[in-house]
């Protein structure tokens, strides 16, 4: 007999034992009788007209068994890839929205484009065929960078997109903002890039397709980060497959960081050849070919301007960003640089006036979408870097400036000037925590020592307050959102007691089959060790959106509390007849049901056992069964926040610079798993860090080639980058969420990357560097230093 | 990869002999380089010549000078207590490249005979001044390496061992490039009686020696003679990691830290 | 061709291609997929397997090089009979949540124990550096070093023990 293991302990993950003895079960790892090999064939041009693919002699290549292009889907009378968001301009113009074929049709418009999908026996033989393709191209200049795509006389991606912009985008008042710089002391102004990154997640993606006749169903296993929604838009928008019979499982999945939760055109492809070669087709993407297919994340160009007032107060803050959206839009495209953008860029500071101006631009480049923390790291990233530069120019000190804007509090809930309201938070709390742990009061000595050694020293801050838990459907509507974002969960109890949980949101790292396992275990008392946590397959779960935007123990966690609680009505009931006591007397407690007042009690398994040998059941009114489902559709975002504190060290002689303590101190609500959180919060922080000090996804202008292209251009996070970090929590619930949790998964990549910055800028300050754009690589450093053309350290 | 022929010989004259007679063929040590390149269909050879079951080719062995068989992995040259005691720049040099993994398959002759520009070996081998001693003849570093991927192998010319020369002092200092691993820019210095070498790797499309750097050097073994010295920036790499101007520093840098380093 | 080599401790003969990787060779014909390709260049280390004690990239290795050969897997890392049959290492992941998503996993443990295969006390430096050659994107590095340290410890515990 196990134990009940409740919120806030930290038991050991149910799903370790697994993966430490290689026995996860990823896409890769799958095998189907008869399967075929598929490989997609990809446009080596960033930018070209398409003018014809002979297939004859890749047909006649060894073990051939298909070659399919964008005419065969046209043939079909296939639908285009969708996007799941409608953005309108200022005007209530809707955005413009090309179509996105699965496979290229008359036009490549990036690098990594499909024109062709073979299949083939083998996946050698795959690779022989394609290269047997004969693709005649009439190459285009291509456009890469959004400053470049919208100025005029730039190559057009779209005939019936002029100058490339897909949507001109506003948020705020502007006539608001207008007065208030008339009005200020000081304007603080910026201009910066938000570098583009490539997601990697460990596990490339992959996709199995079959098609089984005798019941007309197709199943797809996918690398995916939400199945439901891949079996919705697959099925219903692309390829007209009725959901009933179309199966989507994704088993383990190795990461995802948001790469995995778009429909790629992969997906569409090889289910609708599957059943064209009527066989199973397995496709497993390179490391490489993921460079050039995985949606990309951030590439904002911004300029921003702060108004204060003399005592260094925020009047107004004006934003004016361009954001790459790649060649076409991706599943959640336009919202990210848009409605997870503006609307946080209020902070944690009390700011009265606020607009955000945001040219949604297409280039030739590959689509970009969500990546950890979507939207939010770029806002969070252009405010703390212009308040400490407004602090620098006024001559105030970074952490004062701070603390006379933050929102105290008592001011909580909070209502900002970009649509969101913040229910909970301490800011301040955060912050003071956060100087204490980092020992800042000592900084001064660790700089002086490093002087000693010829290297600068520096430390940075960032307050951050991100929106997450997505999302309320309501509010998501009325931004655009073209479906619901809710989750759901159905808590199953077997006839002994113990639990399956199905829950539509989907385990890729995060620890769900031990934190969910935990909140089951808490509420109905079971041991811990009696749940399972069942995810991933549509056959299997009900319904779901997936996991994303920091949502799954925020919105998913609550569908399953709401669920477990239904569970105990229902075992009330069971409980009142057997007890020969009134419904309302029953009392639920630690796993017992008792009549209030008595000794009178029936375990957990007692009732679980009862609820499915009715011999004796009031049938009118009590079913059979002890099996519970609910959906919950949060009333508001959560707001997790923080304060994360770098320290730096930079070689002048080289231009390195090393990370060399990290602090963060977080708000997320109520912490079910701390182990899981802190390394949720580990990773985030890691993540932000590789934006801020090696990531950079870099393509040549005109040609288009990516030319960070694989694992040895583009500069991953590695163990001997890093320091030890030191990582808290200081919460304040949520108040809306059942159990007070606020979400965790995004907070380490949002706050992340302006701390490491403003270290770097601080470290550089006294050469009069004012900002530094990432990634800090050490040529970067080296050349900002080498045009400060003030003295190097003393050698 | 597409499909190959495999043979594994077990005498050199017989591997060379497959080498010349086989059209398209190419030998396989470590295979650190030739299996990623096979795997990606960039090459496409008709048959590899495996050199694991030749004898002779693996060990280290003492006398006036280090001689390592040309199939003796990084992982051992870096562990190997002789190196450690007589060359240790060259040991430190092992135990820089790649990662633990790769230094476990990856060989001394394999990595010489590949002569990438940012691989270490080509660094250590030009600074010592040291020998390739192959199944034909003997090669003196200075008239082995060619240039990108090029060096002074004849055709079924197989690399059987290096020979080092005992610098007195030697030090070896690289900057990594923070994604591959390899030497964004790498200063191999070594210090003998009748002068000092200065072997730079990573920076152009081939290993080079640094004349003006070497004469100060022979002056006064110390940082502080090179502080001044910058190299021409013609003809160095420029990529989205490094532009000439840059990796032109970093030689400068890393001569000085490779001087410190043989300083102790 | 036809090569033998010891595979996870039993003796194996297979039939294959010379341009074969010992990860397909392992994940295609002989199911052992729990080494995982995670990359094409050999950077990622996810495919780490022990060849005759060494821990080598198996994606960077052809099949004609086990013939003769012993090969350790993830599958094959096993503790002492009687307990949960978790090696030290894999036991000190789990302890110390050194994992994730799981798929930089198993070549991540198999560095591990071939890192600590001498040395029972690894600093937290030694474990960074030893690490440079395998990448993972969930956890920051941070429990995996801690679980190396303690792993290695325990894997030392474990021998004298014996």
């Amino acid at each position: 007999m196990g134990n009940v293991i409740g919120i806030g302990a930290a038991p050991k993950r149910k799903e370790d034992q697994r993966f430490l003895t290689g026995r996860g079960n990823y896409v890769s790892d799958i095998k189907r009788p008869g399967m075929a090999a598929g490989v997609f064939v990809r446009s080596p041009h960033g930018h070209a007209i398409l003018r014809d693919i002979d297939k004859s002699a890749a047909l006649g290549a060894p073990g051939i068994v298909a070659v399919l292009t964008g005419d065969d889907v046209a043939a079909d009378g296939l639908g285009s890839l969708p996007c799941g968001w409608g953005i309108t301009d200022a005007k209530g113009v809707p955005m413009k929205e090309p179509p996105f074929p699965m496979l290229a049709q008359g036009k490549v418009r990036f690098v990594g484009d499909m024109v062709a999908f073979v299949v083939a026996e083998t996946v050698e033989q795959a690779n022989s065929a394609a290269e047997l393709l004969a693709i005649d191209y009439e190459v285009l200049p291509s456009v890469v960078g959004v400053l470049d795509a919208v100025h005029p006389g730039a190559p057009q991606l779209f005939d019936d997109v002029p100058n490339n912009v897909c949507c001109d985008w506003e948020l705020g008042d502007k006539g608001a903002v207008e007065t208030a710089f008339r009005k200020a002391a000081h304007v603080a102004k910026l201009s910066l890039v938000n570098n583009r990154l490539i997601g990697n997640p460990m596990e490339p993606r992959a996709a199995i397709a079959e098609y089984e006749p005798g019941t007309d169903r197709y199943t797809l296993w996918s690398t995916s980060q939400f199945p439901h929604v891949v079996r919705f838009l697959m099925g219903a928008l692309v390829l007209k497959i009725p959901q009933h019979k179309l199966r989507v499982v994704a088993p383990d999945v190795g990461g995802g960081f948001g790469v995995k939760q778009f429909h790629y055109g992969e997906e569409a492809v090889i289910t609708w050849a599957a059943r064209r070669v009527m066989r199973p087709i397995k496709w497993v993407a390179s490391r490489s070919e993921g460079y050039v297919s995985d949606r990309h994340g951030r590439d904002h160009v911004t300029e921003a301007e702060l108004a204060l007032d003399e005592t260094g107060k925020f009047l107004a803050f004006r934003v004016k960003t361009l954001a790459n959206m790649g060649g076409y839009l991706s599943t959640f495209g336009p919202n990210i640089p848009t409605n997870l953008y503006g609307p946080l860029l209020s902070g944690v500071y009390t700011m009265p006036a606020i607009y955000c101006n945001v040219k949604v631009v297409f280039t030739n480049t590959v689509p970009v979408d969500a990546y950890r923390g979507a939207g939010r790291p770029e806002a969070t990233f252009v405010l703390e870097r212009i308040v400490d530069v407004a602090a620098a120019e006024m001559g105030i000190d970074r952490v004062e400036i701070r603390r006379r804007n933050m929102i105290p509090k008592e001011a909580y809930p909070y209502q900002t000037p970009v649509l969101v309201q913040y229910d909970s938070g301490d800011p301040m709390g955060c912050l003071d925590g956060a100087l204490v742990a980092a020992d800042v009061k000592n900084f001064g000595a660790r700089k002086a020592a490093s002087q000693r050694k010829g290297k600068f020293r520096g430390l940075g801050y960032s307050t951050y307050v991100e929106a997450c838990g997505l999302a309320p459907s309501r509010f998501a509507g009325r931004l655009g959102a073209r479906g619901g974002l809710y989750e759901s969960a159905t808590v199953r109890v077997h006839p002994t007691g113990q639990v399956t949980v199905m829950i539509g949101t989907h385990n890729h790292g995060q620890g769900h089959e031990t934190t969910f396992a935990q909140i089951v275990s808490d509420k109905l008392g079971v041991p811990f060790e009696n749940v399972d946590i069942v995810f991933g397959d549509t056959d299997r779960v009900q319904f779901g959106m997936g996991t994303y935007g920091s949502r799954s123990l925020v919105v998913g966690g609550a569908a399953l509390s709401k669920a477990a609680d239904k569970v105990i009505v229902k075992g009330k009931k069971i409980a009142a007849h057997l007890l020969e006591a009134a419904e309302v007397d029953i009392q639920f407690e630690a796993g017992k049901f008792s009549v209030a007042g008595t000794d009178r009690t029936k375990t957990f398994e007692e009732i679980a056992g009862a609820a499915y040998v009715p011999h004796d059941y009031p049938l009118e009114v009590l079913e059979p069964g002890l099996e519970e489902q609910a959906y919950y559709d949060p009333v508001n975002f959560t707001y997790p926040g923080g304060c994360h504190i770098a320290e730096v060290e930079v070689d002048p002689e080289t231009g390195t610079v090393t990370l060399v303590n990290y602090t963060a101190v977080d708000d997320v609500g109520t912490v079910i798993n701390p182990m899981i959180v802190e390394g949720q919060l580990h990773g985030g922080i890691v993540q932000g860090v590789g934006q801020a000090l090696y990531e950079n996804a870099v393509y040549d202008d005109g040609s288009g080639q990516l030319l960070s292209g694989s694992l040895m251009d583009y500069c991953m996070p590695r163990a001997d980058h890093l320091p030890m970090m030191k990582v808290a929590t200081h919460s304040t619930l949520c108040t809306h969420t059942p159990m007070g949790v606020k979400g965790c998964g995004e907070v380490g990549t949002i706050g992340s990357p302006a701390a490491v910055i403003n270290a770097v800028v601080d470290a550089l300050s006294h050469l009069g560097v004012t900002h530094v754009d990432m990634p800090a690589t050490p040529n970067r450093i080296w050349r900002l230093l080498q045009n400060a053309s003030l003295p190097v350290a003393a050698e | 990869m597409k499909p190959f022929a495999y043979h594994q010989p077990d005498q050199i004259p017989d591997a060379a002999k497959l080498l010349t007679s086989i059209e398209d063929s190419k030998l396989v040590a470590g295979g650190m380089t030739l299996i990623p390149t096979l795997k990606q269909r960039l090459a496409n050879p008709a048959a590899l010549i495996d050199l694991s079951k030749l004898p002779g080719l693996k060990g280290i062995s003492d006398g006036a000078a280090i001689t390592i068989g040309a199939m003796t992995p990084h992982a051992e040259v870096a562990a190997s207590k002789l190196v450690q005691a007589k060359i240790p720049a060259l040991a430190a040099l092992a135990s820089m490249i790649g990662d633990p993994a790769v230094r476990s398959r990856g060989t001394i002759g394999g990595s010489v005979a590949n002569n990438d520009p940012a691989a270490d070996y080509p660094a250590g081998v030009l600074g010592l001044g040291a020998t390739i001693v192959t199944s034909a003849r003997e090669i003196l570093a200075d008239k082995f390496f060619l240039g990108l991927f090029e060096t002074a192998l004849q055709s079924g010319e197989i690399i059987t061992a290096i020979r080092f020369p005992l610098p007195l002092k030697a030090g070896y200092a690289k900057f990594k490039a923070p994604a591959s691993r390899y030497a964004l820019v790498g200063v191999f210095v070594a210090k003998f009686a009748d002068g000092v070498r200065v072997a730079v790797t990573g920076a152009g499309p081939g290993v080079f020696r640094v004349p003006p750097m070497e004469q100060a050097l022979s002056q006064n073994f110390d940082p502080s003679a090179i502080a001044a010295i910058k190299i021409d920036t013609d003809g160095l790499t420029s990529d989205i990691h490094a532009e000439a101007d840059y990796r032109a520093h970093l030689v400068t840098v890393m001569a000085k830290r490779a001087v410190d380093a043989a300083l102790g | 061709m036809q090569i033998s080599f010891t595979l996870n401790g039993r003796p194996t003969t297979v039939e294959v291609e010379p341009a074969t990787l010992v990860a397909e060779l392992l994940r295609e014909q002989l199911n052992l997929t729990g080494t995982h390709i995670g990359c094409d260049t050999s950077q990622c280390g996810a495919c780490v397997v022990h060849l005759n004690g060494l821990p080598v990239k198996s994606c960077t290795l052809l099949a004609p090089a086990l013939d003769g050969a012993t090969l350790l897997t993830i599958e094959g890392l096993q503790g002492a009979p009687g307990s949960n049959r978790l090696h030290p290492m894999q036991e000190a992941f789990r302890e110390n949540h050194g994992l994730q998503c799981g798929f930089c996993t198993p070549g991540m443990v198999m560095t591990a124990v071939a890192l600590a295969k001498d040395k029972p006390s690894l600093t937290e430096a030694e474990v960074r550096h030893g690490l440079e050659g395998n990448i993972c994107r969930c956890t920051g590095y941070q429990n995996i070093v801690l679980s190396v340290i303690s792993g290695a410890a325990a894997m030392h515990a474990a021998a004298k023990g014996e």
